[in-house]
């Protein structure tokens, strides 16, 4: 395929290196569910001519704009950013969160497959994340773990002046490091417990490092912690599926200290919101 | 210029800045001037923001905490996700820690000239007193700025300014400064002050009495349309690059909000001024979705080549070095590979134009670091732009590190927007407009970092000020459904549902958007020509015919309709390209990201032209059929003086 | 009154969620640990006859005599385990029913990632274990199970039991599974109990995989010696 992006005088293809390549023929096994209180089915699809270039999600365009001109139902997927940040994407991939390789399903490319595969294709299964149409789930619990306690209370206007405080460089590093959640799920997804445990150790790790996060550091954790049972998650038990599958790579130092602060909380009488 | 494109009506003007005083008083004078709002009734108002990035997320957040009654709206089903997301390189702020010589009136300066000089001075001063205020809030919210040793902030200089005042969190600054703001919304949800709502778009805005006095949106989830009523309404729904189908953006980005806002008699401001970002991740296919952006601080080490023969199809590596052509380097030898994005950008057109180009279709060009590795050695060059190479590779399947990049101009930023005044309201009493949706204090270009700052001075600190000077009036008379304008308003975005599931034809919302798309890059991108813009102008309603012909979505309006959701988004970009064609059309001189072919200097670079052109052009929208109407707002220098850019 | 009633209920909430809960079985599982680091030495008697090792077991039965009466010590080791082994059941069962709740409709094609099959086999294995320790009671302590009868010297009853080798092969399984329990168990109590960090994850694993690696050797090497008759 070659791509016309204006009318400028074009040379034949220069120095292009899959200008010849010829694209892959696959089966796609999809999870199709019309709601969330419906029964869902695989159903399969064959694909051809599909680029190694292409992106996961162009794919599934491509398979999308098939069905649409069939007058069949899209598959339903959410997406937004395409480039890794937004957090927004994300689908099983032959039994992977975020498919084969440690990214996000919008980073993945089709050159992670070969002619011929058949791709396996389901949304994170949690009771939490609620099925809303085929591949589409509602993750809007991870924001109400957030709102009992994953931020700092600084109103806008009061805060002082930025260099009054310094910050270890250490500290500051390992905070963003956690603080580059992006709150996709996949680590949920792939938990066999359903956990969100990374999830919720990367905020309280992110604040809890800060000097900023201190006064709230008991209170944020039990809330947290507290909420994200209440969501209906599984309870973490040190497995690491999480941390292997999580595309900005959260460590499990951070269920560590989340655990670590938590019992200290518990010890120092903080107790949840209830 | 053609009669039937625009006829022109009355100047406006920014009424509300305190002229009178010098202009680095303005802003305390203007809001020692304004009204304020008592805490008692503030509980008695009800605001809506429309969006949660930077700039709506931060208003919503503050105004909750000031007390008000705060409805939330936004298409993704969190706030976080919201595009400011994705922003790299960092957020400029006058705090001068380096001690190099910034200050605020450097910033503004910069700012002003940086713009081309087409925006207003006021807004711009604000903007860079306001900056260092922005940096103590995101600090003490936990965002995890860089830092060195000693535990202080660190800075770097960004987009060829000459001072260090770029605050950085690694590559990924908006992440953790959208995080800060997000992270302060929930905190206002949970104490109930914000209501939100997710995965709720905006359709239409309802107009009671000339006051801009609700919305009409739609769950996206449920696909209920329902209408919410408010005192006041913000809207915050980003910018609308994505009117060219490939940009930075995200997929979901659109124009909806602020287009209809406009069909409701909202001024829309220099639309045609649209920033292409030099080093993205050239095109692979007719497949692609979208493009990615690599941090500009890759020009810093990076050599730009092609080869110097037209059609030569050797590897990279394979071109000696006398057969390439260093082509920044040779044109600006001072600024180099260092020159502004719409220079660098512009000239990478030009020589993939000559057929020079690189790579699939012959768009792109080399950005080399092979002596950068040679120089530095490779881990040096791994620990600078190691996760950069790392997405490059990601994407593109290549070593960066053994081959050169390919890269190649994308669309990145839209200046324009909904016309505001100082007080950041639109044309419509009531509607204001914040973040990268209005047109306020870029001019015609944006510098880098810069915009960050804008939606946060915006969102944190100029919104929740100004808007009590309106809200001083309310709360307003109660309306309810069964108003004839909340009525009207329902009916019609009803109707246009209905329309676009109706039609049934033969292409999909997908297939317009890139149609469309690759007519505004070809004909309203990197240059811009009289002929060029008419053809585009005839070729779009041509477009837009066909689309309201020939449309094909499927299922119902009462369901989840990714499909739906796409066509209503498409139909709006198809009407405002026209605009921007007009715009660019009437512009008939070069400033900033607009370069009109007609209008530059002997050695090619934008010629300005303040004589006819230093003004913003406010476009009033006109029914069916009706050429558009333009206002335009005189743009006067008091404190910068009007200079021709030079990169030579 | 309301103060105290909202003063005992609050912590109940702090106490049953989920990371009290890990909590609960991390420190269990260390006290049922502590015990079988005692256990396994006391085992490796059996290898300096059957006067030492019945004296052994004797040992337990009055250390602390006279200071404290009779049996005194080993019931208060008897209670704590009981105690610890209920609780950590206890724990155990909640999570698996949370973990269950918490994903009700399993997906089609799942691929495992990063999980071992120690960190697998945890819930099974545990309940294994279990189901040991209760046939290793009746078997060793009690003797209600065993070939000697109750009224046997334990040395007695450890070689009648290891002789007959189906008995030896389900010992062996259980230690190996508990072995496995163990591998997985002490790197996931480190984590419980907050104790892990990037520095230290590499070493709390390869002191879990030595740990768990000795333990079983330790544990198999009697039945195992009973079985090939180096022991009678
Ligand atoms: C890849 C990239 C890199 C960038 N890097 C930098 C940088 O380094 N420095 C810098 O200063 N600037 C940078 N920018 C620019 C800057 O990020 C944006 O201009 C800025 O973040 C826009 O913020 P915003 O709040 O106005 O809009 P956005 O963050 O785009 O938010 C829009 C919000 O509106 C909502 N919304 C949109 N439409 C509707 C609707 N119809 N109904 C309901 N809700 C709606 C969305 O859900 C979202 O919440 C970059 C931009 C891109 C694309
Ligand atoms: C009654 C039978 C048992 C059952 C059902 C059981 C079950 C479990 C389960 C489900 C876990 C958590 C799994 C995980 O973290 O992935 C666990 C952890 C553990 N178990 Fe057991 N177990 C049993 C007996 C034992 C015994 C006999 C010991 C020690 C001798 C032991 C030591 C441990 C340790 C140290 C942990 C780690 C605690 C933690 O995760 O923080 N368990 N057990
Ligand atoms: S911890 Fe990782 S996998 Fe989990 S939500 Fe955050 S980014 Fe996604
Ligand atoms: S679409 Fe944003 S992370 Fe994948």
């Amino acid at each position: 395929m070659t791509a016309t992006r204006h009318d400028a005088p074009m040379t034949s293809s220069v120095g292009n290196p899959g200008a010849e390549k010829r694209g892959m023929n696959l089966t796609l096994r999809i999870w199709r569910q019309q709601g969330p209180t419906v029964k869902g089915k695989m159903v399969t699809y064959k694909i051809t001519d599909i680029s190694p270039d292409m992106s996961f999600l162009e794919m599934l365009d491509v398979l999308n704009e098939q069905l649409i001109m069939q007058g069949d139902d899209p598959v339903a997927f959410d997406h937004d950013c395409r480039e890794g940040i937004c957090g927004m994407c994300g689908v099983m991939i032959n039994g992977q969160a975020h498919g084969p390789q440690q990214t996000t399903t919008c980073q993945l490319h089709m050159r992670s497959f070969k002619d011929g595969d058949s791709i396996d294709i389901e949304p994170w299964r949690a009771t939490a994340f609620p099925i809303i149409k085929d591949l589409a789930v509602d993750r809007r619990a991870f924001d109400r773990i957030i709102q009992s306690g994953g931020y700092i209370s600084v109103p806008t206007g009061t805060a002082p002046e930025a260099h009054a405080t310094p910050v270890p460089k250490a500290d500051s590093d390992a905070a963003f490091d956690a603080a580059t959640c992006i709150g996709c799920g996949a680590c949920v997804a792939a938990c066999p417990n359903a956990s969100s445990m990374l999830f919720t150790a990367a905020k309280v790790t992110h604040l809890g490092l800060l000097p900023q996060g201190q006064p709230e550091r008991n209170d944020r954790v039990v809330n947290m912690v507290a909420q994200q049972d209440r969501e209906g998650f599984g309870g973490c038990t040190n497995i690491g599926e999480c941390s292997a599958s999580c595309p900005k790579g959260i460590s499990m130092e951070t269920i560590s200290r989340l655990n670590h602060d938590l019992l200290g909380a518990l010890r120092a009488g903080a107790r949840p919101k209830s | 210029m053609s009669l039937e494109l625009f006829t022109e009506g009355e100047p406006i003007a920014d009424t509300k800045a305190p002229t009178d005083v010098p202009i680095g008083e303005r802003w305390s004078e203007r809001q020692f001037r304004g009204r304020l709002v008592n805490p008692t009734n503030r509980r008695k108002m009800t605001i809506i923001v429309v969006g949660t990035g930077l700039a709506g997320g931060s208003a919503a957040a503050t105004l909750g905490e000031a007390g008000y009654r705060v409805k939330s709206f936004w298409y993704q089903d969190s706030p976080r996700r919201a595009h400011s997301v994705a922003a790299q390189g960092g957020i400029n702020a006058a705090k001068n820690y380096r001690n190099d010589g910034d200050s605020v009136h450097r910033l503004f300066y910069d700012t002003v000239k940086g713009g081309d000089f087409r925006s207003r001075e006021d807004n711009v001063h604000r903007l860079a007193e306001v900056s260092v205020n922005i940096i103590d809030q995101c600090v003490a919210q936990g965002v995890p700025f860089a830092r060195e040793y000693g535990g202080l902030l660190d800075n770097r200089s960004f987009g060829g300014t000459q001072v260090s005042r770029t605050f950085y969190a690694r590559g990924q600054t908006g992440q953790q400064l959208l995080y800060g703001a997000y992270q302060a919304l929930e905190r206002q949800i949970a104490a109930g002050s914000v209501e939100q709502n997710a995965r709720t778009e905006m359709l239409d805005l309802i107009v009671v009495d000339g006051r801009a006095r609700g919305i009409v949106a739609r769950d996206l989830v449920s696909g209920e349309i329902s209408t919410h009523f408010a005192d006041a309404v913000v809207i915050a729904s980003g910018g609308y690059g994505n009117v060219f189908y490939l940009s930075t953006n995200a997929k979901g980005s659109n124009t909806t909000a602020i287009w209809r806002a406009h069909k409701r008699g909202a001024y829309f401001a220099n639309p045609c001024y649209t920033q292409i970002h030099p080093t993205c991740i050239p095109v692979k296919g007719d497949y692609q979705s979208k493009l990615t952006l690599m941090s500009e601080s890759l020009r810093n080490d990076g050599r730009v080549w092609v080869p110097k023969e037209r059609g030569d199809d050797r590897p990279a590596n394979d071109i000696p070095e006398d057969e390439r052509d260093y082509y920044l380097e040779r044109l600006y030898p001072s600024f180099g590979n260092l020159v502004p994005r719409d220079i660098a950008s512009r000239q990478a057109k030009n020589v993939c134009d000559e057929g020079r180009g690189v790579g699939p279709g012959g768009l792109g060009v080399y950005l080399d670091f092979a002596e950068a590795i040679k120089r530095l050695g490779r881990p040096a060059v791994e620990a600078k732009y190691g996760n950069l190479f790392d997405m490059y590779a990601q994407i593109t399947g290549e070593d960066p590190y053994v081959t050169p990049m390919r890269i190649f101009p994308a669309v990145h930023y839209t200046m324009g927007g909904l016309w505001v005044d100082y007080d950041l309201q639109s044309t419509i009493p009531g509607m204001f407009v914040i973040g990268e949706a209005n047109f306020s204090d870029h001019g015609a270009n944006r510098l880098g970092a810069s915009a960050l700052m804008q939606g946060l001075a915006d969102g944190y600190f100029v919104l929740p000020s100004t808007i009590s000077s309106y809200l001083a009036d309310g709360p307003f008379d109660k309306i309810d459904e069964s108003h004839p304008a909340v009525v009207e308003a329902v009916q019609g975005v009803q109707e246009q549902t209905q329309r676009l599931l109706s039609i049934n034809g033969n292409r999909t919302p997908a297939s317009f958007h890139r149609e469309l798309g690759q007519l505004m890059w070809d004909l309203c991108g990197m240059e811009r020509t009289d002929e060029g813009l008419r053809k585009a102008i005839d070729r779009i309603r041509e477009i837009r015919q066909e689309f309201w012909s020939n449309l094909k979505v499927g299922g119902d309006w009462h369901s989840f309709n990714q499909t739906l959701e796409h066509a209503g988004r498409v139909a709006d970009f198809i009407e405002l390209g026209e605009l921007m064609c007009v715009d660019a059309l009437h512009r008939r001189e070069s400033c900033g990201g607009h370069f009109r072919a007609e209008s530059q200097t002997p050695e090619g670079e934008a010629l300005r032209d303040d004589e006819n052109f230093a003004y913003v052009a406010a476009w009033e929208w006109t029914p069916e059929g009706q050429p558009p109407v333009l206002h335009k707002e005189n743009l006067e220098y008091e404190y910068v003086h009007l200079a021709q850019r030079s990169y030579k | 009154m309301t103060v105290e009633h909202a003063q005992r209920r609050t912590p109940k909430v702090a106490k049953t969620n989920s990371v009290f809960k890990k909590a609960v079985m991390a420190v269990t599982g260390i006290i049922m640990v502590l015990y079988l680091i005692a256990h396994v030495i006391g085992n490796l008697k059996a290898f300096s006859g059957a006067e030492a090792f019945n004296s052994y077991s004797g040992w337990i039965r009055t250390v602390g005599n006279p200071a404290l009466p009779g049996e005194t010590t080993l019931w208060v080791i008897r209670i704590v385990l009981l105690v610890a082994v209920v609780a950590h059941f206890w724990a155990a069962v909640s999570l698996w029913r949370q973990a269950k709740r918490a994903r009700p409709q399993g997906y089609v094609t799942k691929k495992a990632t990063a999980q071992s099959y120690a960190s697998r086999t945890m819930r099974w294995g545990g309940v294994i274990i279990g189901a040991f320790i209760i046939y290793h009671i009746l078997d060793l302590t009690l003797g209600t199970v065993n070939a000697e009868g109750f009224d046997s010297t334990p040395y007695e009853r450890l070689v009648a039991s290891f002789q007959n080798p189906f008995v030896t092969i389900f010992y062996a399984i259980s230690v190996i599974l508990l072995g496995m329990h163990l591998r997985h168990g002490i790197w996931s109590a480190t984590q419980t109990l907050g104790q892990s960090n990037r520095r230290r994850e590499k070493t709390v694993s390869l002191f879990a995989v030595a740990f768990a690696t000795a333990i079983t050797l330790g544990f198999l090497l009697v039945p195992l010696s009973v079985l090939f008759g180096l022991i009678d």
